[in-house]
């Protein structure tokens, strides 16, 4: 057994209050195309420009968090485990787009799992296109342990 | 895919048609690349097994993307996606056929918006449901 891992209500506090800095990314036609591929969806919309761009696939904003915030709070729990998404979809995304993700802890709770003591942290992140207009927020369940 | 699913063509206990999903360990590659999420468990199995896991897993958000797919493949081009949620419930392991499928919910109209929510499960090969999900749509209505 190691020692005990815990996060004080002082962490906790920390990590709540914590600004993480902004994301900003080019959609680009090219890696919409290969993050289709990726996933293996052959829908039309995310290869057809009439509408003026190429619709991005709904999970594709997920690559704009692709490195978790590794605060020094959180270096008792290396581990991690990918709990969930929620969605919430304002407008689309599409090919020359410019999105802006910020991202913060909505919560940090302690709770023990089968393998010790975790940290359930929610990530909420929100979306906004180069109009300024919120186009997507995405609250994210990340388990470490 | 369906073309030009209207609102009143739906109700609820319809099942959406259902994918079935074999991720290679190339596939968990190909989505590490093109979603920068490089987290070892996905592509180097020493890792992996170093940490506790028996193997290599499949990201959870490529369940995400796989079951969002079951959803926009449905409602098809007119159809929006207001909302998609998943929980990962187990763990994936590449190769093994994922079952994704979807079955209407409930059908309402919110303000002028005729909507859709649906509920959304993936299966492994072995028959356990290793993700839950919902989601909530939009579609054209032919009142207009």
């Amino acid at each position: 057994m190691t020692e005990a891992k815990t996060l004080s209500d002082q962490d906790k506090k920390a990590l709540l209050v914590m600004s993480l800095p902004p994301v900003t990314m080019d959609v680009e036609r090219g890696h919409i195309k290969r993050f289709a591929e990726a996933i293996g969806d052959t829908n039309p919309l995310w290869s057809d420009e009439s509408a003026g761009g190429v619709i991005a696939p709904p999970t594709f904003l997920r690559m704009m968090i692709t490195e978790a915030p590794a605060p020094p709070e959180l270096a008792p729990f290396p581990q991690m485990l990918d709990g969930g998404s929620d969605w919430t979809y304002m407008a689309p995304v599409k090919s020359g787009d410019v999105i802006t993700a910020v991202t913060r802890f909505a919560s940090v709770n302690q709770r023990n799992i089968s393998v010790g003591p975790a940290v359930f942290l929610v990530l909420e992140t929100d979306y906004t296109n180069q109009d300024g207009m919120a186009v997507a927020r995405q609250r994210n369940t990340l388990i470490r342990y | 895919m369906s073309e030009n699913l209207f609102w009143e063509d739906v109700a609820a206990g319809q099942e959406l048609p259902s994918l079935v999903k074999q991720p290679s360990k190339r596939q968990l590659v190909k989505y590490a690349g093109a979603s920068g999420d490089f987290y070892e468990v996905h592509y180097d199995k020493d890792f992996a097994v170093e940490i506790g896991l028996p193997g290599l897993i499949v990201h959870g958000a490529l369940k995400n993307a796989y079951l969002a797919q079951v959803v926009t493949d449905w409602m098809g081009p007119d159809g929006v996606l207001k909302k998609l949620s998943v929980k990962y419930r187990g763990t994936d392991i590449p190769d093994d056929a994922l079952t994704c499928s979807g079955r209407v919910t409930k059908t309402y109209v919110d303000g002028d918006l005729h909507q859709v929510d649906c509920a959304l499960s993936l299966t492994n090969g072995s028959g356990e449901q290793t993700t839950t999900g919902t989601a909530t749509v939009v579609l054209p209505s032919r009142s207009g």
